[in-house]
């Protein structure tokens, strides 16, 4: 069937902010979606409030609306656009949820748009529960067994069938929030309780525990005319209870026999048919008694996935590419195979190499929520890995996570060391569980043993086992001498400093005896088929094969001039999708530019690794030996003029010294400036040259000379470890016991890495600057005003663009200050400083030469290609060479703001502080700051109440701002509730106020008013580890209430303006077209 | 020393190239070659104190050649092809007697299911290159299999393969080959086999994996090469049943596993030419009493049983070859209008039967992934496939309509007769191993013969 000729334009919902459970593989699915249909002639109309995508390009839609995804915003679009068509599906949870809501509040129907790719009917009998369990049993297709409940007195019955360990499943809820294993009835009354509480259609699911059973999805794409395939299927090596995204998954299955894998695709197949998705990928999930085979289904998405993305990357089948096509009408017959060119799209992907995906956590910035593993996923990101056999491909993804792992390294034994301690700790479900099994073998438990407390299939344990048995043997006998046996060796995934390790010699002995050896990686292609046809595309993994030939190398290097480009490898929270969203933008500058670009990536989510984005892929760790073959390689062939190692985050950069070491050049800021600005010391000499101020400061390698700095410089002080990214065990300490308490767990944290001390400055305005610069001149890109004070993490702060409060000239001063840091580094490429200023100073905070997190936001902002130009400045380019103004003045206000996975973690505090917890970013763009900083809280899901109660509870420090900010509370309408103090200081202000307890001081109090509705707003400052705690209960329950709540006042003056701004009239949307001319 | 110590000696790399007057470019493949060249050494000796013997570097020894003859430290069995290549593994399953396994090299990109194909009759003259690296995960069980014997002469396999993990698993793959003495050997560059087969034909090739450890290289190159090849072959009469016999077991399902057929409604005479086990659970469990009668079996061995219908099973070899017994009983059974239903080499051999020709596949198709088009439907469905000829759709006759086309290759894959309830596909309805997809012609020939 050809494409549909009765619509014309299409209007595309993107995912919204990175969330857990929803990260860049949603760009990823809707950029190719937007790629793909506009190719087809449609236009393209999208949606998606993070400026951090490639989706929201303006070259890839028609017209981009960086606006908040919530119904009312959608259908303004709707009402301004007059899409024909909305396609629901690659937008995530986000997407489905608010195209359901669009269609039941008649708004489609209103403006005459058809859903397209899954309808209404559809997305409600996958998403419900009930009905989707109805469904399946309709077509015989086992569930576990299970009820429904909307009350506690229903769960209660329910538990009757289900028996315990019982599951329960909030519906409409993302990623499982809320949900939980109970194994006694006090857990299961706790857990249903809040599952109640997060369902927006207050109903959870009581079902049958199938904890410890195997886990499988099955990726199915189906097109108009009902032709079905499996582009992947994929296993868990977690079994069931642990979240799918949180576990580590193997494609393709290894431990089903053809029978039952064909009863799983024809099963897979029949609950698309049965759901009735008509065209498109959709992802279901099966548990698998491992005892007797039997087979349950446990949940479908009928939209593209974190699991289609993998997939995709795991096969080299687009799935979203193609699910697009599929919505205007194509069939899979009519579609090509990119990777072979000669193939249709109406096949099942075969590969001949097998792919591990390993989840990446962030418990320690989350500490109150034990770091144990449930159906509720906590994982911010994933490292994927390509190898020939098992062990390769989970040893390459141990190394790519950048948790210091080099493979499958041991880990420190629980307890006394011995079985039962083992077995002990085997059977929580902790995020190193794996490791830990490993280590388990190590000390001499049986796989049996291992597998009776894991529940891991004793396959991948007997894996494991041979991965420590070959590392036992080179401990008692050395590495290999023969080539063949250190190739075999390697070939386990090995990397060098793993067996410099086990043979306790120097690493680079390994890569000398390597080097002596002629044992180097080759590069295999992934093809979709097998080889059974020619790859057309370079999309290549390494290996060391094994066996006893030489093997094959299909990498075929080409004798162009060509530039690597070092990906950002898994997300996590201080690095994530903007630094994506620079590499991608890097390829697509210097492919344009006549380079051929060479992507190194591990991150399965994201567009850098889409095999079109560049044009070579290496789907490889971000590690100096990985990256280091994959060059040698290349420069076999051509002329490699560099690597760009400032576009990836902190990741690349850290293997500047080891590629300048290997003779590998680097593009743009050289090796040495890098470590000029990450030096302490030798920066501070840098800044006095220039004539810059910095807080005062020190570097302290010991508790002692801690001590000594912080009380030269005097508390509070800011203190944190050296070379990390996203503020990691940053901290604002007030006292000598503080300091003391910080001494014990930094010094674990960042191991000799020295710890850095700075004045704390208090009330301070911080600022981000991003600049470009040659070598010879600078151009400033933007210049952001944060929000919320000196002290919170400039990735937590939300911030303006342009300033909101500066005046011109002291913005004239913060760019003339970048300026000479970019000049004195001699910067070429992309710089950020970080700016405190207090009373009229500037200080410098900090200086990155490299892509920072806010260089996508500057560049929707202001229109200008950011990441481009330093591309193509790092391959030669003069600044002067491009069109750049400077003194440009628009008319708009761009406003970020952050969001933060709280929700998740259960016990933790909302306050924030120095170190980054926030996961993803969303931007408000509109004509006044107000309004745009009214959008920006919109799309972080902040709905501000335009009339009501506020509540306040603010700290003695910031009681000075409190009369204004009471003031045009009590203007606006709204009632004032605070605690004694904070009342205190209102009424003395001659403004209304009621008086509500704090918690301490007896019910009822200002929690019970915050659970029981009282309260629409509320606003609460804390300092010191006592008030902290005493105040945490208002921050939670406003948190778990959806009530919005603010932690600075700061962020309560924007508040406060942007809901006088609401209340003065409603919003409008408006696309970045309008804003900019041009595509950037 | 270690040439990155010494060029730190020298002051780094800047110092390094001001003091021996080349460029920096220069000093980086030292490092890269591990050493600095000769015409230096007074220069860096002067510098740096250091004594002649500190420059020699890491010299980089040739790679040691390898005596084809003899088997590298722990290979075991070798692959050895008509042209002289010589593949070394580790070889596992049966050990081989002289002369060994010699067959025709093909590769399978299915990703499960070896147990069934390999007990394909259909892979007889074979040896089988499995894609996938991991094989023998799920062990062996009596359930999967095609057929009472392993066919294929031989597989290639990447990895070492594993004790098995499957609750159904009932001994591991090598103890299973060992008992029915197939050789295996693992450890080859199977991708880079793979696509030279793709490239350059299904070569002859010879599996050797001897008791004793010792390899007569160029005997074995000689036997392979001497190999006449598949073509012209006639190998159905190899694994075709030696007299007829009843099948009345269904089709596996969970939990029960394989079935009986109670009640059938209709007789099939199903013709063996290397038939799959799955093909006659298919039939039986589309309501069929069947009846399995051998290659060779006349019109009248087949008509005497008074069928329903006549099935013609998959194979191995040539057609062309076994079309000399085979074409003319099809013919008689045709004539005698009775529907008749063919796979694999049976849709080759009704082919023939109506006056069509077969030649053989530059590249076999050989896999669960293969899209094959029904040409009066349109819709697409994914088969499993092994063959390595096809049918010519242009020396079809009149009468005779090509039903489905190879989405990949565009080669034909099924015929019906218009004036005739007479069809056939060239792939595997019956699967095992692979997708279901094409099930329903076992309900359309049953549907032949009267619902």
């Amino acid at each position: 069937m050809p494409k549909r000729t009765d619509l014309s334009s299409i209007m595309i919902i993107g995912a919204g902010p990175i969330v857990i459970g929803q990260a860049c593989e949603f760009d990823y699915s809707g950029a190719q979606a937007c790629k793909a249909l506009k190719a087809e002639g449609y236009r393209v109309i999208l949606v998606n409030s993070n400026p951090a995508t490639i989706m929201t390009d303006p070259g890839l839609a028609d017209a981009t609306y960086v606006e908040p995804i919530t119904p009312e915003m959608v259908e303004k679009i709707i009402a301004r656009e007059k899409p024909d068509a909305l396609l629901p599906t690659m937008g995530g949870q986000t997407a489905l949820n608010t195209a359901m809501k669009l269609a039941a509040s008649g708004a489609l129907e209103r403006h005459g748009v058809e859903l397209i790719g899954a309808k209404a009917d559809v997305i409600d009998r996958a998403e419900d529960r009930l009905k989707f369990r109805d469904a399946m049993a309709e077509i015989g297709i086992e569930s576990p067994r299970s009820a429904i409940a909307h009350t506690m007195d229903e769960a209660r019955a329910a538990l009757a069938l289900s028996g315990l360990p019982a599951v329960i499943r909030p519906s409409f809820t993302l990623g499982g929030t809320g949900g939980g294993i109970a194994y006694n009835r006090e857990e299961f009354e706790q857990i249903v309780a809040g599952g109640l509480e997060a369902s927006p259609t207050t109903e959870v699911l009581i079902e049958e525990s199938v904890l410890g059973w195997k886990e499988f999805e099955m990726e199915v794409v189906r097109d108009s005319a009902d032709n079905c395939i499996i582009v992947c299927s994929i296993e868990n090596v977690d079994p069931m209870g642990i979240h799918t995204g949180d576990s580590v998954t193997v494609a393709p299955a290894l431990t089903l026999t053809d029978k039952e894998f064909q009863r799983m695709r024809d099963a897979s197949i029949a609950c698309l048919r049965k759901i009735g998705v008509d065209t498109g990928g959709s992802n279901v999930q099966f548990a698998v008694n491992p005892a007797d085979g039997r087979m349950v289904v446990i949940e479908m998405n009928p939209r593209v996935s974190r699991s289609s993305a993998l997939a995709s990357k795991a096969t080299g089948f687009p799935i979203a590419k193609i699910a697009a096509k599929l919505a205007v009408g194509y069939t899979l017959d009519e579609l090509a195979n990119d990777i072979t060119r000669v193939t249709p799209a109406s096949f099942e992907p075969t590969i001949d190499y097998v792919v591990v995906k390993i989840p990446r956590f962030t418990f320690e910035k989350f500490p109150g929520t034990p770091a144990l593993l449930t159906t509720s996923m906590k994982s911010v990101g994933e490292a994927m890995a390509i190898g020939r056999c098992f062990a390769e491909a989970l040893q390459k993804g141990l190394r790519s996570m950048e948790t210091g792992l080099h493979g499958l390294d041991p880990v420190e034994p629980p307890g006394d060391g011995g079985a039962d301690a083992f077995r002990a700790v085997l059977s929580e479900p902790r995020p190193d569980r794996l490791l830990m099994a490993a280590q388990a073998l190590r000390a001499g438990l049986s796989v049996e043993d291992v597998h009776g407390a894991t529940k891991f299939d004793p396959w991948f344990l007997r894996e494991l086992a041979r991965i420590v048995e070959a590392e036992q043997a080179v401990a008692a006998t050395g590495l290999p001498a023969h080539p063949a046996a250190l190739r075999r060796l390697k070939a386990l995934g090995f990397s060098d400093i793993q067996l410099a390790r086990i043979a306790d010699v120097p690493t680079a002995d390994v890569a000398a005896l390597r080097e002596r050896l002629g044992v180097h990686p080759v590069y295999k292609r992934i093809d979709t088929c097998a080889a059974e046809f020619a790859a057309a595309t370079p999309y290549m993994y390494s290996t060391y094969e094994g066996g006893f030939g030489d093997p094959v190398c299909e990498s075929d290097p080409t004798d162009k001039r060509k530039i690597v480009i070092l990906g950002g490898g898994p997300n996590r929270i201080g690095q994530g999708i903007e630094f994506d969203y620079c590499c991608v933008h890097a390829a697509y500058a210097l492919r344009e530019a006549g380079f051929e670009t060479i992507m190194v990536n591990c991150n399965p989510e994201t567009v850098s690794t889409d095999y079109d984005t560049s044009d070579r892929l290496y789907f490889e760790p971000l590690t100096a030996e990985d990256v280091i073959a994959l060059v040698r390689r290349e420069q076999q062939r051509g002329t490699l003029l560099g690597c760009i190692v400032q576009y990836g985050g902190q990741t690349p950069l850290k293997l500047s010294q080891a590629l300048e070491k290997a003779g590998i050049p680097i593009l743009g800021t050289s090796a040495d400036a890098i470590d000029l600005a990450e030096d302490r010391e030798r920066f501070q000499q840098l800044l006095h040259r220039l004539g810059l101020l910095q807080p005062e400061n020190g570097t302290a390698r010991s508790a002692d000379e801690a001590e000594a700095i912080a009380e030269r410089i005097g508390y509070p002080v800011v203190i944190r470890p050296s070379y990390v990214l996203g503020g990691r065990a940053m901290e604002i300490v007030y006292d000598r016991a503080g300091l003391h308490r910080y001494m014990r767990e930094a010094v674990r944290v960042s191991g000799d890495n020295p710890v850095l001390i700075d004045r704390y400055l208090n009330d301070a305005i911080e600022v981000d600057v991003d600049c470009i610069a040659d070598g010879e001149s600078v151009y400033v890109a933007g210049v952001m005003e944060h929000i919320e004070e000196a002290g919170i993490h400039s990735g937590d702060s939300a911030c303006a663009l342009p300033p909101y409060t500066l005046p011109p000239a002291m913005v004239t001063e913060l760019k003339a200050e970048t300026e000479a840091m970019a000049k004195a580094l001699g910067v070429v490429g992309l710089m950020n400083v970080q700016y405190a200023i207090k009373d009229d100073t500037i200080y410098v905070l900090e200086v990155n030469p490299r892509a920072s997190r806010t260089v996508p936001f500057v560049a929707k902002a202001t229109g200008v290609a950011v990441a481009k130009v330093g591309a193509l400045v790092m391959a030669g380019r003069r600044l002067t060479e491009f069109a750049l103004d400077d003194e440009a003045v628009a008319a708009h206000v761009a406003v970020k703001e952050a969001v933060f996975p709280f929700a998740r973690f259960p016990n933790v505090d909302t306050i924030l502080g120095p170190e980054m917890r926030s996961t993803g970013e969303v931007m408000g763009l509109d004509l006044s700051f107000e309004r745009a900083f009214a959008k920006s809280q919109l799309g972080a899901g902040i709905k501000l109440p335009e009339s009501g109660t506020v509540f306040l509870s603010i700290r003695d420090a910031d009681k000075k701002g409190l009369p204004a900010l009471a003031r045009r509370l009590t203007d606006m309408g709204f009632a004032i509730m605070a605690t004694r103090g904070t009342a205190a200081r209102i009424r003395e202000a001659g403004l209304p106020v009621t008086v509500v307890n704090k918690v301490l001081e007896g019910r009822p109090h200002c929690v019970d008013a915050i659970l029981s509705g009282e309260v629409q707003l509320v606003i609460n400052t804390a300092s010191g580890p006592q008030s902290i705690a005493d105040s945490f209960a208002i921050r939670r329950s406003a948190l778990t209430h959806g009530v919005p709540h603010y932690t600075t006042m700061a962020g309560a003056r924007a508040a406060t303006h942007a809901m006088a701004a609401l209340r003065a009239g409603t919003l409008e949307v408006a696309p970045l077209q309008s804003y900019f001319r041009g595509s950037f | 020393m270690h040439v990155d110590d010494i060029i730190d000696r020298l002051g780094g790399l800047d110092a390094a190239a001001r003091l021996t007057g080349v460029g920096t470019e220069a000093v980086r493949k030292w490092r890269q070659a591990r050493g600095i060249p000769a015409r230096h050494w007074p220069a860096v000796i002067a510098a740096t104190g250091l004594s002649i013997d500190d420059l020699q570097g890491d010299a980089v020894p040739a790679p040691a050649v390898h005596d084809p003859a003899r088997a590298p430290d722990g290979a075991t069995a070798a692959l050895v092809l008509a042209d002289g290549s010589v593949f070394w593994g580790k070889g596992f399953g049966a050990h081989t007697d002289a002369p060994a396994p010699v067959g025709e090299v093909c590769f399978n990109t299915g990703m499960t299911g070896y147990q069934e194909t390999l007990t394909d009759p259909s892979y007889a003259g074979q040896i089988i290159t499995f894609t996938f690296p991991h094989i023998g995960n799920v062990g062996a069980n009596p359930e999967d299999v095609e057929a009472g014997f392993v066919a294929a002469r031989g597989l290639v396999v990447k990895q070492d393969v594993t004790e098995p993990s499957n609750w159904r698993a009932m001994t591991d793959l090598p103890d299973w080959l060992r008992h029915r003495g197939i050789p295996g050997i693992a450890g080859v560059d199977t991708r880079a086999l793979t696509v030279r087969i793709r490239d350059g034909g299904a070569p002859s090739g010879v599996l050797a994996f001897p008791a004793n450890g010792r390899f007569d290289i160029p005997a074995l190159v000689e036997q392979a090469a001497a190999w006449p090849g598949l073509e012209g072959m006639d190998l159905a009469k190899d694994v075709t049943c030696r007299q007829t016999y009843e099948w009345d077991r269904t089709r596996w399902s969970w939990p029960e596993g394989a079935g009986k057929v109670s009640a059938p409604r209709h007789h099939v005479v199903a013709v063996d030419y290397g038939a799959k086990h799955n093909i006659l659970r298919c039939l039986a469990s589309a309501g069929c009493r069947v009846t399995v009668v051998p290659a060779t079996a006349t019109a009248e061995d087949i008509l005497r049983h008074k069928p329903d219908g006549v099935f013609l099973s998959n194979g191995p070899g040539d057609p062309a070859a076994t079309g000399a017994y085979a074409v003319a009983p099809i013919r008689a059974v045709m004539d005698a209008g009775i529907p008749l239903f063919g796979i694999c080499l049976g849709h080759q051999l009704l082919a023939l039967a109506l006056g069509g020709r077969t030649y053989k596949l530059a590249r076999g198709h050989r896999g669960a992934n293969q899209p094959v088009k029904d040409l009066t439907t349109g819709k697409v469905e994914i088969t499993s496939q092994n063959h390595g000829f096809a049918v010519d759709e242009t020396s079809l006759p009149a009468g005779v309509t090509p039903t489905h086309v190879s989405l990949f290759d565009g080669s034909n894959e099924g015929l019906a007769c218009a004036d005739r309830p007479v069809f056939s596909v060239q792939y595997h309805p019956e699967a095992s191993p692979g997708p279901s997809d094409s099930r329903y012609l076992f309900e359309r020939f049953v549907g032949m013969m009267g619902g």
